[in-house]
């Protein structure tokens, strides 16, 4: 009878906890359009499979009236559960619970499930829906912030982690996202930033709204914060559930094979590039054509569009795709798309994933925005990862290939592995008009008619130089191969490459250009 | 992203132009515009606690033109070099964003 009546007891307590703030501030978070973190974990989550723990942690704070508050949770839901099968570890921040602020006992919640997916070597998904810091708690909070931060460090590149910002995320706590390598927004409910625009309008006199200082849409298109961006909750979890079964759930394992299917896109390949190097296209087509079922989910779809990164796969098996973008800037390397490549090309290294690079670039983007910008340590940035990266790396010209540009997409001398160009490829030093302007110049300036002149020297050096077979002579380009084949050779080296060991000097850690 | 009916601009990469769309990032960013050393502009947002000088004075190179408070701290605005004050764009006690063109100088 005893045992009974505990079990009573517990489910009780249990239903108390669960309610998080209560009935009141539940209605509250719903008329705001948000679900709550239950809700969340629910929806992300298989059926039944969520297990929560530490659901009785209770705050230590005496002060400042503390001392008789009552926060369901602490103010954060963690636990373990599966999502389609795999093993995760999850928390969601419950903004119910006094604004889902931080203090020392939601934050050691949030670093226990942390310190058990580094050990279990499952992903770690993070939903973040919180006013900040525990004002309270004082320093408490901000120990709190550091011990998720130093976690993050040391869980990054060993599993996944992945952030999901469901509502407010300022100050410190935009730090913990900006560490995972995924960051998740949706329209009208993310807001990150350091400083809120109160803050801003006080000390600065600059008036801005939330949305417009840190909304989704700012994060996903001009700072390349978040990587995937939603217009519902909903729509948020079904990326999420798509990029978990796309990625390994740690560095020790690879990603899960599924029955290899053949691209399903209409595009004949052959058609979707125009023969004119100045015309643009959609290089997402190519990937289309190429990819599994035609499947590709595009990391950071809206910001730096010039490049184009993202999961797909090639006979089953989870490949990253980085590829100039000519639709957007004519496809240039700038700042932003160096940034951007970077990173997903160390991701890829990091969780053994192969890397195929689409080539048809200009070069760098010209300009003093850009040199300011730091285009030369941004652009190295590139040329690190690819050099750094021992996962197979394989290349395809597609059209052009020209100077630093050539170099800095995944080029043989940066340890390709396998390098393939297209026959209309223009692989060269710079662009012909450019080329014959500095080769001929003096023939150019003697002529009588200067126009005529450049216009034959420009069609000279398109004939020997803009095509791929000097770079081929030289042994840069292991075959040209006709545009029809290209899927057939990619299964084919990536199948060549499936034992690949890659020498790298013995060192604590490199230092890239951040 | 793609629009219905493209609109591609010509976009200059060295010798040659290319058919393609813009970012919105690169369309609003900062044209480079060579600034003048005739120009006193704040560095930082903040407000102006005191001005110094006048319309019209000639002032020392190294003297100070005003106070610019930003983040708590009091930032001495130094003349650059000898010059008269030919025009005080900002008051005591207003706001005023970065890079704002606070003094216009002439030559003596």
């Amino acid at each position: 009878m005893t045992l009974k009546k505990n079990i009573l007891a517990l489910r009780q307590k249990k239903a108390i906890v669960e309610k998080g703030g209560g009935d009141k501030a539940i209605e509250k978070q719903v008329a705001m359009g948000k679900m709550t973190a239950r809700d969340r974990i629910l929806a992300l989550l298989d059926t039944n499979s969520f297990h929560e723990y530490d659901l009785f942690v209770e705050h230590e704070e005496q002060n400042f009236g503390m001392a008789s508050k009552e926060l369901p949770g602490d103010g954060v839901i963690t636990g373990t559960g599966t999502i389609n099968g795999a093993p995760i570890c999850i928390y969601a921040q419950d903004f119910t619970v006094m604004g889902g602020s931080l203090g020392l006992k939601h934050a050691r919640k949030i670093t226990k499930i942390m310190d058990h997916a580094l050990k279990m070597k499952v992903p770690c998904i993070g939903i973040n829906d919180s006013g900040g810091a525990r004002i309270q708690e004082g320093i408490g909070a901000l120990a709190g912030y550091g011990e998720i931060f130093y976690r993050n460090t040391m869980a990054s590149g060993v599993i996944p982690q992945i952030s999901v910002i469901l509502g407010p995320c300022a100050g410190g706590a935009v730090y913990s996202p900006a560490l995972t390598d995924f960051v998740f927004v949706v329209e009208n409910i993310s807001k990150m930033f350091i400083t809120g625009p109160n803050v801003i309008e006080t000390v600065l006199g600059e008036k801005i709204s939330q949305e417009d200082l840190g909304g989704a849409r700012v994060h996903a298109e001009i700072t390349g914060n978040a990587h995937f961006y939603a217009l519902s909750e909903m729509e948020c979890i079904e990326q999420i559930k798509e990029l978990v079964a796309l990625i390994p759930h740690s560095n020790q394992q690879k990603a899960a094979s599924v029955a290899p299917k053949e691209p399903k896109s209409k595009k004949n390949i052959e058609n979707i590039i125009p023969a004119d190097p100045k015309q643009p296209y959609d290089v997402r087509d190519v990937i289309l054509a190429l990819s599994d079922d035609s499947k590709f989910l595009e990391v950071h779809e809206l910001w730096a569009a010039n490049i184009v990164i993202g999961f797909g796969r090639l006979n089953g098996e989870t490949v990253g795709f980085v590829a100039n973008q000519p639709l957007y800037l004519a496809g240039v390397l700038d700042c932003d798309a160096s940034d951007k490549a970077a990173r997903f090309i160390r991701y890829c290294d990091a969780f053994n994933i192969p890397i195929i690079t689409l080539e048809d670039m200009p070069g760098y983007l010209p300009g003093v925005d850009q040199e300011h910008a730091g285009v030369i340590r941004h652009g190295a940035k590139m040329l690190y990862s690819y050099s750094e990266a021992t996962v197979p790396k394989i290349t395809v010209i597609l059209r052009k290939a020209y100077g630093g540009g050539y170099i800095a997409m995944n080029s043989r001398h940066l340890g390709a592995d396998f390098m393939f160009a297209w026959p209309g490829a223009e692989i060269a030093v710079m662009g012909p008009e450019g080329a014959a302007n500095i080769i001929f110049r003096k023939e150019i300036m003697e002529a009588e008619d200067e126009d005529a002149m450049r216009e034959q020297k420009v069609q000279e050096y398109i004939e020997k130089f803009a095509n791929p077979y000097v770079a081929a002579s030289k042994g840069y380009i292991d075959a040209v191969i006709e545009p029809q084949e290209t899927r057939e050779l990619l299964l084919h080296a990536l199948e060549v490459s499936k034992n690949k060991d890659d020498y790298r000097p013995a060192k604590k850690h490199g230092v890239p250009p951040f | 992203m793609q629009t219905e009916k493209p609109e591609y601009v010509d976009f200059a990469v060295t010798a040659r132009k290319y058919k393609t769309l813009l970012t919105k990032k690169y369309q609003n960013r900062r044209v480079w515009v060579n600034p003048s050393a005739f120009e006193i502009q704040s560095f930082i947002p903040g407000t102006i606690l005191q001005i110094f000088v006048k319309e019209g004075d000639v002032v020392k190179e190294g003297s100070p033109l005003l106070i610019l408070e930003a983040m708590k701290m009091q930032n001495r605005i130094e003349m650059p070099f000898t010059a008269r004050i030919k025009k005080i764009n900002v008051e005591v006690g207003v706001r005023i964003p970065k890079e704002t063109l606070m003094i216009e100088l002439e030559e003596v």
